[in-house]
């Protein structure tokens, strides 16, 4: 049965006995007292009649006296009875009020609440554990992108957060402890529906636990997991999580592309950031000459690794290299805050300063001291908490590393359009030139704004006019369903980045190049052009005519007098 | 030894003896049949149903049922009862008399087996 149903039972078995005793009590007196009825003959009051009386008694006191007027004895034993009933109906009902108070109780309807509510979930979700900051990033991302999302956090205060927050989708959330397997079940983890679950709390011990009951309770879905160390990456990736995320190792590889590819860096920023926002600058951090390291913790040997594979002599600064190990070429000891240390690691000929120390204030003041000290550094910061984002604004970093804003972006982007992720993989092969000619394409495309990501799937079923044409073996070229409905003339804003069709892979695939049934189609562009193109996708008149130019007549009498006139 | 455990026992066998008291004799003749005991295994029995409330274990769900039905058929004889002597005033005639000790009987029946239930259970602990 139900843990509600035997909490109350539980709860109510010491006032519920208290209430039969009491009644069983009264009820016995009042048979047992003799009293007199009106032509005061000696008379006793039957079990009915004493079962009504004492029922009315201990609710509503002053019904009367029946069926006739008592006697003192027997009004001396009601008296006794008013009290004791009343007293044990304050406990009765006392007890249930608290029961609904409590935060036991609540806590259990609430649970029940939600797993209910997710069992009835009929399209595929996935379950985010931890709703911090980058939770409620990928929250806000999946729910524009119209994908469902389950949300359970530790914290109670984070789960009412979520209830303020106006997301375009109803997210359910449990407010629970996600290391418990059962919990994890009650948010559908073994549910038919269960596309994924992504472990972003602040614990690399939870995000394991939650791996591991993942990969061991349903093998099919999908595990996404932060990780901030090797160890633990480790121990995920020997069970076979799908997709581990260090945000100090992610943003060190993106540093080194900057570094070899800056052109490719940019495109990448430009395609992951979030649509709409401006285009984000191009960054060249310099590749000759002396950079200098503040802290040495995973983020400083994750950037010192990546660092140290090209041409360039760096200096590391640490304050407790006996805790956090050191570097071959030794360390200058202190944090980087004060001159003295800063000198010490040659500031005067550096080109490059990265504050990665994991205390944000520190890192701010590594920053404007070196600043103050010489010109044309370029800045890579660390930035620890989501408030100081107008600090680190502040200061023009050319680079700032914020751990959540990074790991969210890559979840995103894995989720909410995983085309684009294997766009990204493939694209790391690809020349700086080729980056670059993509770039001003995409420069042309939209204005100064990020553009947005579409895929499309032909085997989806609002596709079924394009799936229709494929399968009567017409041929559509990639560049028709890039033209306009309105003018065929003209094309629709749009890139196309990457085709996907049995197995093989086309990177910026050719407008020429014939479409099959089962392709799948990566753009980018603007919000305009995706609409149109769906609706050619799926209408079929559309469709016809962005192929072939004519507006074919759909009704039969209008088919037949079109032929008629063509006779 | 577990004190829920002699509390419950004692309830449902007290049930049981008062409702078998009440049972015994000719069964149309009211002089047989007191009501204070059909009373007091009113009382008793609804007490050993309300013990039985919140127990998690296979067996005390089943107790909970058996008793559950015992209430019930109390009830029922009660209602009988009541409603021969004050509404259909024909008085407790043999036959009326005779469905309510039936009635009990058929409590007393659910008694039987809570009660060996209990012996079940008490024979399987063999602690």
């Amino acid at each position: 049965m139900d843990n509600i149903v035997f909490l109350i039972l539980r709860r109510m078995r010491r006032p519920l006995l208290t209430l039969v005793l009491v009644y069983s009590i009264s009820i016995l007196g009042l048979v047992l007292i003799p009293g007199q009825d009106a032509q005061g003959n000696p008379w006793h009051m039957d079990f009915f009649h004493a079962f009504y009386f004492v029922s009315f008694m201990s609710t509503t006191i002053g019904f009367g006296e029946i069926p006739y007027e008592f006697t003192d004895v027997q009004r001396a034993w009601v008296t006794v009875c008013i009290y004791l009933s009343v007293v044990a109906w304050l406990y009765a009902i006392g007890t249930i009020l608290t029961l609904l108070q409590d935060k036991t109780f609540q806590h259990a309807i609430k649970e029940r609440r939600f797993a209910q509510r997710i069992r009835n979930l009929g399209e595929s979700f996935y379950i985010l554990c931890g709703y911090g900051e980058t939770g409620r990033e990928l929250a806000l991302a999946l729910t524009e992108r119209g994908q469902h999302v389950v949300v359970v956090d530790l914290n109670e205060d984070k789960i009412n957060l979520l209830k303020l927050q106006n997301l375009r989708d109803f997210v359910p959330a449990l407010h629970a402890n996600a290391r418990t397997p059962r919990h994890l079940l009650e948010a559908g983890l073994k549910h038919p529906q269960c596309a994924g679950i992504v472990a972003l709390t602040n614990s690399n011990d939870v995000n394991l636990k939650i791996a591991i009951t993942a990969k061991l309770l349903n093998p099919h879905v999908t595990v996404i997991c932060r990780a901030d160390s090797h160890d633990v990456e480790a121990n995920m990736a020997s069970f076979g999580t799908d997709y581990i995320i260090d945000p100090f190792d992610t943003f060190a590889k993106y540093l080194s592309t900057a570094l070899q590819t800056p052109g490719l860096y940019l495109l990448q920023r430009w395609l992951t950031a979030k649509p709409g926002t401006l285009l984000p600058d191009p960054v060249y951090p310099p590749t000759h000459g002396h950079w200098i390291i503040g802290g040495y913790g995973r983020f400083g040997k994750a950037v010192f690794k990546r660092l140290n594979k090209e041409d360039i002599s760096i200096s590391v600064m640490e304050a407790t290299p006996e805790k956090t190990g050191e570097p071959r070429q030794g360390v200058v000891k202190g944090v980087g805050t004060e001159e003295d240390t800063l000198i010490e690691a040659d500031i005067q000929h550096a080109v490059g300063i990265v504050a990665g120390t994991d205390n944000d204030a520190n890192n701010l003041s590594i920053v404007m001291t070196a600043q103050a000290m010489t010109n044309k550094l370029f800045v890579i910061a660390r930035q620890n908490y989501r408030e100081n984002d107008t600090l680190f604004q502040a200061v023009h970093a050319d680079m700032v590393m914020h751990p959540s804003a990074i790991v969210a972006e890559k979840i995103r982007v894995l989720l909410a359009t995983p085309m684009l992720y294997e766009f990204m993989s493939l694209a790391a092969y690809q020349e700086e030139d080729w980056a670059c000619a993509l770039i001003s394409r995409i420069a042309g495309l939209v204005d100064h704004r990020v553009p947005m990501i579409q895929e499309f799937d032909f085997t989806e079923s609002k596709h079924c006019a394009i799936d229709e044409a494929l399968e009567h073996g017409k041929v559509v070229r990639l560049g028709d369903v890039m033209r306009d409905p309105g003018n065929r003339g003209r094309s629709l804003n749009c890139i196309a980045l990457l085709r996907i069709s049995r197995n093989s892979r086309e990177l910026l695939p050719d407008e020429d190049t014939e479409l099959l049934a089962g392709d799948k189609l990566l753009f980018c562009g603007t919000r305009h052009a995706f609409s149109t193109m769906e609706w050619i996708l799926c209408h079929g008149p559309t469709l016809e005519y962005v192929l072939t130019g004519e507006d074919k007549p759909r009704s039969w009498i209008w088919r037949k007098l079109a032929q008629r006139s063509k006779k | 030894m577990n004190p829920e455990k002699v509390v419950f026992g004692f309830f449902i066998v007290l049930s049981l003896t008062l409702n078998f008291g009440f049972f015994v004799g000719e069964i149309d003749d009211p002089v047989h049949h007191n009501v204070y005991e059909l009373f007091a295994v009113l009382i008793v029995n609804i007490i050993a149903t309300l013990l039985k409330f919140g127990d998690r274990s296979q067996l005390g769900a089943v107790l909970l049922s058996t008793s559950l039905v015992a209430v019930l058929q109390l009830v029922a004889a009660s209602v009988l009862w009541m409603w021969v002597e004050h509404i259909s005033s024909t008085g407790l005639t043999p036959s009326a008399m005779a469905s309510i000790v039936s009635l009990s009987g058929g409590a007393m029946l659910a008694n039987i087996i809570s009660v060996v239930l209990l012996v079940i259970e008490t024979v399987m602990l063999r602690r």
